[in-house]
């Protein structure tokens, strides 16, 4: 348990309203993270729900393409598909001990609101979800599944109507609601005790990859790729190899269209943030002279956020994590491949760790073995990747459903 | 500008006045100019504070309405440094304490110690920084102290025992005693606040006490006096300043205490 800063990062700059509410959350992680019937209750939930652990599966094809051993972390394989299912039903169980009834969320593509509205459904809690306005306009599937599985979503109008608006509208419920609402943040930033619980919940995926990898290699991996938008999952693979200093670690952030044309979210590899508070904590923003944040910009909505994990902002600070970023079109291409020699079909968001670790293999020494954190699974990206390869039977579909529902309308007025 | 000129013109308009009015405004909304028209027009009809909020791109203590001001002032290219230049501007034209209230990141990116210089040197009597709890403050109002700029402390209603006391002990100027749980910009019941306002009172003996959140009308202000002395008004102004104009907003400060 740290005071919640990592060197200079982190912090809990929280209004004064929810400095109880805080108190007694931190308390209860405490509590919670000492008691090793919690994390074993925890374990047997997630064997049981989410299909833990998921596999390290070896990818044959890749590693004989590249010369180099490649193994995939199948996060993918939750429940919802994602590691955001991790940090949900951790942070679930926790709400059952502190006896609240209704979880609030943000999300950006919708890949944690999904996460957090099963969750809410499995433990029958209430479920409220911020949702930029912008977001919900362009993720209509995942605010379709939200709204079946029980959950309100808000679309926030406030700012530039995306994530960082809807964490914003989110603490705005919270300071009116703490009594009997917990705040389910997705990422492994804001206030302390937010950085290191997400992070803690999410250890489970590097502990499981560590034990695999030596079972499947007699090894540890030279080198460990993760994707990073606010930071959970690579904070949850990292974890089990901080460690063992020889083992590689590399954080992959949002290029864009990129780094020199301002249009991306690489806090750390762009060098373009600086260190700033907002949103309750204290990381690298990507932020104008006067302080105001900037506008983020990727495929991946799931990586479009304007800061990061101030736990591994720190450990870029110590030069133990390697932040690169890999641009939209490197990501489509790296999408592409995998699914190709692999028969994988990775969010966009995780295909960033694929894109780098790609640039990177033919490079690397040909004993090295190489770790590729697959955060989530790729459906949700239909229409992007659809819109992308401008597929020409995937737009005459969408027409025909179109006209369709059109038709349907026009009979019923 | 000594440590308690705030306090001081505080307890002697408390002769002449059953309660002080604290505006807010959000510089920059809707513009520079309406601005000076609506700080014209509360001077002119008895406001004897008043907050300026340097708008923030991630207001997340504010409330619908004001956190929309924030992002339209932004909108239309609003800086830091125009915030500066009128903070020079409404000193001099105006004998009432002005007080910034502002996010934290909007002081860190100009620098802790310029900012609150700058601030001190174009007249600002005090700071208010909602994200910047008791914890996290010390070295920002070690810096206020320096350059003779009271750091207001906010106390609200979740806040325990214990800790109102450790909050009161740290206030200068006045203590800013938020009406309920919830952002700006919501309705208040005025019936409730009576044990709460003791509390926060117990905690700060020595100075005045200023309550805000949801103070919109006359039947609002009547109901603390007696039990506050300073009522701050941020939201309702706004609102009729949107939909009724500068003159309106006078008006309406003019009649809270009629
Ligand atoms: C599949 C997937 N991977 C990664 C992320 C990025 O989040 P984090 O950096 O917290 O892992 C998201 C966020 O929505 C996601 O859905």
């Amino acid at each position: 348990m740290s005071t919640g800063y990592y060197g200079p990062f982190g912090g809990a700059f929280i209004p004064e309203i929810l400095h109880e509410t805080f108190r007694r959350l931190t308390e209860e992680y405490a509590s919670a993270r000492s008691d090793p019937d919690f994390w074993r209750d925890y374990e047997k939930l997630m064997e049981n729900y989410s299909g833990r652990p998921t596999p390290l599966s070896f990818a044959e094809n890749l590693s004989k393409h590249f010369g180099r051993k490649i193994y995939i972390k199948r996060e993918d394989l939750n429940q919802t598909g994602a590691h955001k299912a991790n940090n949900v039903m951790g942070q679930g169980l926790l709400v059952q001990r502190m006896g609240k009834r209704r979880v609030i969320a943000e999300t950006g593509a919708g890949q944690h609101g999904v996460a957090t509205a099963t969750m809410a459904a499995r433990l029958g809690l209430d479920c409220v979800v911020y949702m930029g306005a912008k977001d919900v306009a362009r993720q209509r599937p995942n605010v379709f599944w939200m709204e079946r599985l029980g959950a309100t979503v808000i679309p926030v109008t406030a700012g530039s109507q995306t994530l960082k608006d809807a964490i914003n509208e989110a603490m705005r419920d919270w300071v009116a609601s703490m009594d009997d609402t917990h705040y389910v943040l997705g990422t492994a930033c804001g206030a302390h005790p937010f950085p290191e619980m997400v992070s803690w919940f999410q250890s489970i995926i590097g502990a499981e990859a560590h034990k695999q990898i030596l079972a499947q290699e007699g090894r540890l991996p030279t080198h460990v790729y993760a994707c990073v938008g606010g930071g959970s999952n690579a904070m949850g693979i990292f974890q089990g190899f901080l460690d063992n200093p020889e083992v590689e670690l590399i954080g992959v952030e949002a290029g864009g269209d990129g780094i020199d044309t301002g249009r991306h979210a690489a806090r750390i590899a762009s060098n373009a943030a600086v260190t700033g508070v907002a949103q309750g904590y204290k990381t690298y923003f990507l932020q104008d002279g006067d302080g105001q944040m900037k506008e983020t910009s990727s495929v991946a909505a799931g990586l479009d956020y304007v800061g990061v994990s101030p736990i591994l902002a720190n450990l870029h600070e110590q030069k133990r994590v390697r932040f690169e970023a890999a641009t939209d079109s490197e990501v489509m291409e790296a999408h592409d491949l995998l699914m190709r020699k692999e028969g994988l079909i990775a969010a966009l968001e995780s295909s960033h760790a694929v894109a780098q670790a790609f640039k990177e293999l033919p490079n690397l020494p040909e004993d090295a073995v190489v770790v590729i954190n697959l955060s989530g699974r790729g459906d949700k990206d239909i229409f992007t990747i659809a819109d992308a390869l401008d597929d020409p039977q995937w737009r005459e579909f969408i027409i025909k459903k179109g006209n369709e529902y059109a038709k349907g309308q026009e009979k019923e007025s | 500008m000594s440590q308690s000129a705030l306090k001081s013109h505080i307890t002697e308009t408390l002769k002449r006045k059953p309660i002080l009015l604290m505006s807010h405004l959000v510089l920059g909304y809707p513009s520079v100019a309406e601005n000076h028209r609506v700080i014209d027009a509360m001077v002119a009809n008895g406001v004897d504070m008043m907050e300026l909020q340097i708008p923030f791109s991630e207001p997340s203590a504010d409330g619908e309405t004001i956190a929309r001001a924030n992002q339209s002032a932004l909108d239309l290219g609003f800086k830091v440094d125009q915030a500066f230049e009128m903070f020079s501007q409404v000193t001099a034209r105006h004998q009432i304490p002005f007080l910034i209230m502002t996010y934290f990141n909007i002081m860190l990116a100009r620098g802790i110690e310029r900012f609150i210089a700058d601030a001190a040197s174009s007249g600002i009597r005090g700071l208010i920084i909602p994200d910047l709890p008791l914890e996290e403050a010390g070295e920002a109002m070690a810096l206020a102290k320096k350059y003779g700029l009271d750091w207001i402390q906010l106390l609200t209603p979740t806040t325990p025992v214990d800790r109102l006391v450790k909050l009161g002990a740290a206030a200068e100027g006045f203590t800013y005693c938020v009406a309920r749980k919830g952002v700006t910009g919501k309705e208040t019941n005025f019936d409730e606040l009576g044990a709460y306002l003791k509390q926060c009172r117990k905690a700060a003996p020595s100075l005045p006490l200023a309550l805000g959140f949801g103070v919109r009308r006359k039947a609002d202000v009547d109901a603390l006096v007696g039990q506050a002395d300073i009522a701050i008004i941020g939201t309702e102004g706004i609102r009729i300043h949107e939909n009724e104009g500068a003159e309106a907003v006078g008006a309406f400060f003019g009649g809270l205490r009629e």
